[in-house]
């Protein structure tokens, strides 16, 4: 079976399909989170986006620091292992906060984009009783058992128009595989009215169809497949680069200086064309001492022939 | 104290946080399957592996059962988390089936702020709508609070973190009192007990029969009068207060060869 091929170049997969105003999901739990794509979307000068994830992440401060967003939707703000978001901070402490804040818990979130995927009103869960957590945001709603065991809570449908996740390999029909940490990746496509992948690897489609199980996003709900090595830097990609720990660590001073942001902003974003510029720029010093120690490939599995 | 002094009845110098991280690993003797949060945990429970619970299954909220980290996980999200683990899932089986399905003994919190009875926030300091301080959030604290088994606090103690009121309540712990916490607990059919164990830089708190933390250890080298400054509520002390056993040169090994060479954690 073929179809026309789903690649595009970044720049044209970001100009086709994010919108202002759009609700975009760029997901992935600390691994695999398209930085490719956000800085694509701030050179484009997208703005008033409301950007959901369950750990904005440097690439949310920064995309915020840009001024891409009006809204975030999350579970946890934080630059993890090392400390706070400060950018997302300078906008939320303090007088009169510019930044809209609409907070969960991870469970929450991953309920949100669960409900949005299976064409549900909403999603129960046991969490958010007797915290404050329902107080501050009125969509989280008790709701009584229809079968009279008690109260759980509800969180609705979170139904972004766009969900971009980076991955390890897909086809030109952006039929997607990834391993490692799955987070929500797939009920946050699945809920999407549209979605970007991006990849380390185009390969052939028999590659795909020779282990389906390892298929997280099928090519069926995908608008665009950008190929970008390294888009997920500085996060990283399972059995292929680590997490850039030094940039995360080195984001907090950054951050905490307005200046020093839009300074690093001009200069690792609107400054560089493409990902291949910021690739470059990084050196190869630096990428060669995020390869994994040494590879640690799997088994392999017999799907058998069945005619 | 000078380790190069160190011979026979002389103490090993350790810092106050290499006590903490020690007593909350020793905590964990026969404790079974762990949830695991970055940082001071993060060290403790792999300490715990090594030492006290060699058979307890480390979870990683970013989905991952019986992980073996080959490094000490900067992240929650570390790839040397999922190499080598029994088990690596999306975060909704994560949070669906292995926590509020029940199968986690222990869940670590850490806090910014803690009340008597271990209610926790990790939200904000100061007003929601206009905020001091705009904190994390839950992530999975909400979530862990209400469904693992019990929960283990590990946090340095100060004025600012043990409030007599909370700012936010982003996490329940024995809400106003034991009375309360169980009688919820039970009408919806919880499947955690709440909190049990708090340990800081200076001792070992458990929950007396009222919901309320009781210091039950004090570390060497810290005082009663310590304990109060950094407490803003007037503490249960127990009348059989021990005094914790200092770390022992292997604990100490273990973990500034092994699990935190970079004293990232332990200084």
């Amino acid at each position: 079976m073929t179809s026309t091929s789903k690649v595009a170049t970044m720049h044209d997969a970001i100009a086709a399909i994010v919108r202002d105003g759009d609700t975009v999901a760029i997901e992935g739990f600390t691994h695999l989170i398209s930085f490719a794509a956000g800085h694509e979307i701030i050179r484009q000068g997208r703005r008033d986006l409301v950007l959901a994830r369950m750990t904005p992440d440097v690439i949310y401060d920064q995309m915020v620091a840009a001024g891409v967003a009006r809204k975030l939707i999350f579970s946890w703000l934080g630059n993890p292992g090392v400390g706070g978001l400060n950018a997302i901070r300078r906008v939320t402490e303090g007088g009169q906060p510019s930044l809209e804040l609409e907070e969960y818990s991870h469970f929450g979130m991953v309920a949100r984009y669960t409900a949005g995927a299976a064409n549900l009103p909403f999603f129960p869960l046991r969490s958010y009783f007797e915290t404050d957590l329902p107080i501050v945001n009125p969509l989280i709603r008790p709701i009584e058992s229809p079968y009279g065991d008690g109260t759980v809570y509800a969180v609705p449908p979170l139904k972004p128009d766009v969900t971009i996740v980076h991955a390890q390999r897909a086809d030109t029909n952006g039929d997607t595989q990834a391993w490692g940490l799955l987070g929500c990746q797939k009920e946050a496509a699945f809920a999407a009215e549209r979605v970007i992948v991006v990849v380390e690897e185009l390969v052939d489609e028999a590659l795909i169809r020779a282990d389906p199980n390892r298929t997280i996003i099928p090519g069926l709900i995908v608008d665009a497949v950008v190929v970008e090595p390294w888009g997920a830097h500085p996060s990283y990609v399972q059995g292929t680069y680590d997490r850039d720990n030094r940039f995360y660590r080195d984001w907090d001073p950054i951050s905490r200086d307005s200046a020093a942001t839009d300074a690093w902003l001009a200069d690792w974003v609107h400054g560089l064309a493409s990902r291949a510029e910021y690739i470059e720029k990084l050196g190869a010093e630096r990428l060669a001492q995020l390869k994994p120690s040494a590879p640690a490939p799997s088994g392999s599995v017999d799907y058998g022939e069945y005619r | 104290m000078n380790p190069e002094a160190n011979s026979g009845a002389v103490p090993v110098a350790f810092t106050k946080s290499e006590m903490m991280i020690v007593a909350a690993a020793r905590e964990l003797a026969g404790q079974h399957v762990c949830f695991v949060g970055v940082g001071l945990p993060n060290v403790a429970v792999n300490l715990a592996k090594r030492t006290v619970a060699p058979d307890l299954e480390l979870v990683y909220e970013a989905g991952v059962f019986g992980a073996r980290p080959a490094r000490l996980p900067l992240s929650i999200g570390d790839p040397t988390i999922v190499s080598g683990a029994t088990a690596a899932m999306s975060m909704f089986e994560l949070f669906a089936f292995y926590l509020q399905g029940g199968r986690i003994d222990v869940g670590f919190l850490g806090a910014a702020q803690i009340d008597r009875f271990g209610n926790i926030n990790t939200t904000v300091i100061g007003d929601y709508a206009s905020p001091t301080t705009r904190l994390p959030g839950s992530g999975g604290a909400c979530e862990i609070a209400i469904n693992a088994r019990q929960i283990f606090v590990i946090m340095r103690q100060t004025r600012r973190s043990f409030v007599e009121r909370i700012d936010f309540r982003t996490s329940p712990g024995n809400l106003g009192g034991a009375a309360n916490a169980d009688r919820i607990r039970r009408e919806q059919g919880w499947l955690g007990r709440g909190p049990s164990v708090v340990v800081t830089d200076l001792g070992i708190y458990h929950f007396d029969e009222s919901g309320e933390m009781r210091l039950d250890s004090l570390h060497p080298g810290a005082s009663l009068e310590a304990v109060r400054d950094t407490i803003g509520w007037q503490p249960q002390i127990s009348p059989e207060l021990a005094v914790t056993p200092e770390p022992s040169p292997a604990e100490l090994a273990l973990m500034r060869l092994e699990l935190d060479p970079g004293g990232v954690f332990t200084q």
